[in-house]
């Protein structure tokens, strides 16, 4: 049966979205720059390096525990450059706006996007605005692209992890999914989860500060650690293994997930970095995160293995084994 | 988590496994007949911890699996209809039919929405009285009680728009069936603990007694699950054969009878076709006169033809216990979870999709 027309999966950023990237979006449009597959692209201009990235937001709905779509727009992107070692200067901003969107509903969100460029240092310098009739867009859609600077001697992408680096994360995986999700029709349970959306590229900044040995960093998004991880393995020919008893998940986050049946694991986030690191320089790293409020509960996930090259093993908590696949289908549609 | 945490102590475990593996001679071959105990064992990377004498195959026990093509065309048929919006379970939206599935009706156009208990149905049911919400109804004794109670809400508020399209399972009827094909050898069952929580212990005193196979009740945490393996090597090694309950914490001898009564109000068994198994008498179920109203096939024809097979596809021998899912030619190559091909890869409980996602091969 051929599938001939686009599904949410397709949006979902997992095997779905990759193949649409690699099927209908690569044929057209490979180059160089855009086939290594990065969060931002890399661009070498006049000796300076500068990375570029661009995002469209849907969340449903546009306020949520922890954040907006507003904050979320900058937010993103500015992860997205963060994740390449670069620091985010100028952002161009596009809103979609149906028709009968509240005036308050919208200021309230710029304000709260422009606290958040603010909080980032980034300003925007570029914006356009369209409005389409009621009921061909859901209030607000936003998308945003920002430039960053990479400084010299940081070299941080996707296919640089190598066997003996160990993984960490600055916290609790999540977060952001099902504090969007709490708000949801039909899911009448009481919650205290707010989102992790934050900025991240002043923790990024305080590691590569410490450390010149920071191989990767990956924000888990939409598909969650597990698929970030499989990316990560994937891009560099590596295998990665997890300790199930050391993965991070708030007590709460992890009862909303056994009711509904999720896999935090595959659950978004968007304030959170998956970071590599050769294992000399760990303890270090670990304590640079620690010390930057987006970092106080970093941990030790994992680490690379020259085994099972482009496979995420999973030790389980009762000692057994077995593969963390990268997201199949959709958990949750319109998550950011 | 309280009443999570315990069950997945990894002290705990290396002490049921030890246990097992002292205790184990016989070579055996026990059948998880219930999706969620599969997902649990592929989760937990609990196979590798037993002795080679344990083996364990996976049942019919996932309901969006067992679910006929059949009906999955008519599911289609029904959401096809331009003032019928269906209310489905998730996991069924992606099981291909004849020619499209759920899904790919939703993005032509169609009104499917995924709910998470059949009382939100019933809400969509009150919200939008110009629509026909057809709730699907699948799965086994777990989920027909809260189908039966919204029935019996609907009928009481006058909801003439809420409707149920009853494709339900009974799992004694499919355990006597595979046990009486003889296709597979199986020396015990570790049991659904959920649906027995409905049915109580009587059912599989019948698999005790006419087929002399050792039956566990197991809850659904990694611990459950062994301690569950423990009291049916038990039993072998013991030439004893009973019917033991291990999720006691959930599960009384005698079931639910308020929740079997309430199935009993609205619902009467009638004959079922199920993928693998093939036509198994009174193991569905429909609804009685007194609920004819809400059936989905009282407003809508559903005369489906028989769907033709799928060639190549194994998951009626995967339901059966007869192939485990690498056997397949179409395993990874045409069957995927993204682009499925048969309805064990669809669901989250399938044998397919958790070998697929789980198992190193």
């Amino acid at each position: 049966m051929k599938t001939e027309r686009i599904q949410l999966d397709h949006g979902a950023g997992g095997r779905a979205s990759q193949d649409l990237v690699a099927k209908t979006f690569m044929p057209a449009l490979a180059n160089p720059i855009l086939t290594e597959l990065n969060d931002s692209a890399l661009l070498e201009f006049q000796g300076v390096r500068l990375a570029m990235s661009t995002d469209s937001y849907v969340v449903d709905p546009i306020f949520f525990p922890g954040g907006d779509i507003g904050s979320l727009a900058v937010h993103g992107t500015v992860n997205d450059l963060a994740m390449r070692g670069a620091q985010p200067t100028y952002f161009s901003v596009g809103f979609i706006l149906e028709e009968g969107l509240e005036l308050t509903d919208l200021e309230r969100l710029v304000t709260s996007m422009a606290a958040a460029a603010r909080e980032a240092g980034v300003q925007v310098v570029a914006a356009d605005t369209k409005v389409v009739d009621r009921g061909k867009a859901d209030r607000i859609f936003i998308n945003t692209a920002g430039i960053g600077i990479i400084a010299p001697g940081v070299d941080v992408a996707g296919q640089n992890a190598r066997p003996g680096d160990i993984v960490l994360i600055n916290g609790p995986m999540g977060d952001h999914g099902v504090a969007v999700l709490s708000t949801r029709e039909g899911f009448s349970f009481q919650t205290e989860i707010k989102s992790d959306s934050a900025s991240l590229n002043g923790l990024v900044a305080a590691m590569l500060a410490a450390s010149n040995k920071i191989h990767v960093l990956r924000d888990p998004t939409r598909g969650g650690v597990a698929t970030a991880l499989n990316e990560v393995a994937k891009q560099s020919g590596v295998g990665i293994r997890l300790e199930e008893s050391n993965l991070p998940v708030r007590p709460d986050v992890n009862a909303a997930c056994e009711m509904l049946g999720l896999d935090p694991l595959y659950v978004a986030n968007e304030g959170k970095a998956l970071v590599f690191v050769a294992p000399e320089d760990a303890e270090l790293v670990l304590n640079a995160m620690r010390q930057h409020p987006l970092g106080e509960e970093a941990c030790v996930i994992g680490e690379v293995v020259s085994e099972h090259p482009e496979r995420v093993v999973l030790q389980t908590g009762i000692g057994g084994r077995r593969i963390v696949d990268m997201l199949s289908g959709e958990q949750l549609p319109r998550i950011c | 988590m309280k009443y999570v945490d315990e069950y997945r102590d990894p002290e705990l475990a290396k002490g049921v496994v030890t246990a097992i593996r002292e205790k184990s001679r016989t070579p055996v071959r026990f059948m998880e007949v219930c999706g969620t105990h599969t997902v649990a064992i592929f989760r937990s990377g609990l196979k590798e911890l037993l002795p080679e004498t344990v083996g364990l195959i996976s049942g019919p026990g996932c309901p969006v699996c067992v679910t006929a093509p059949e009906d999955i065309d008519r599911a289609i048929m029904l959401c096809r209809q331009p003032e019928v919006t269906v209310a489905t379970f998730g996991d069924l939206m992606r099981v291909p039919g004849s020619d499209s599935s759920l899904h790919q009706e939703k993005a032509r156009g169609a009104d499917v929405r995924m709910v998470y208990a059949s009382l939100d149905a019933l809400e969509l049911a009150r919200k939008h009285r110009d629509r026909m919400i057809v709730m699907l109804g699948i799965g086994f004794e777990t989920t027909i009680p809260t189908i039966a109670a919204a029935l019996h809400q609907a009928r009481q508020e006058g909801l003439e728009n809420f409707l149920v399209f009853s494709a339900h399972k009974l799992l004694p009827p499919a355990l006597d069936a595979l046990l009486s094909a003889e296709e597979v050898h199986i020396d015990g069952f570790l049991c659904p603990g959920h649906v027995t929580t409905i049915i109580g212990t009587n059912p599989y005193q019948e698999v005790v007694d006419q087929y002399g196979k050792p039956c566990a009740i197991s809850g659904f945490e990694p611990v459950d699950i062994l301690q569950s393996l423990y009291m049916l090597v038990s039993q072998i090694e013991e030439a004893r054969c009973e019917v033991e309950i291990q999720y006691t914490r959930a599960v009384r001898p005698e079931g639910n009878p308020r929740a079997r009564e309430m199935m009993e109000e609205v619902f009467e068994h009638a004959d079922s076709l199920w993928r693998g198994l093939g036509p198994i008498p009174q193991s569905g179920l429909m609804l009685r006169d007194k609920y004819r109203a809400h059936a989905a096939e009282s407003h809508y024809d559903l005369t489906v033809p028989p769907a033709g097979e799928m060639p190549g596809c194994r998951c009626g021998e995967v339901l059966r216990g007869v192939c485990t899912p690498p056997e397949c030619d179409l395993f990874r190559k045409r069957c995927t979870p993204t682009d499925p091909y048969g309805p064990c890869m669809v669901s989250s409980e399938g044998t397919c999709g958790a070998y697929f996602k789980y198992h190193d091969e």
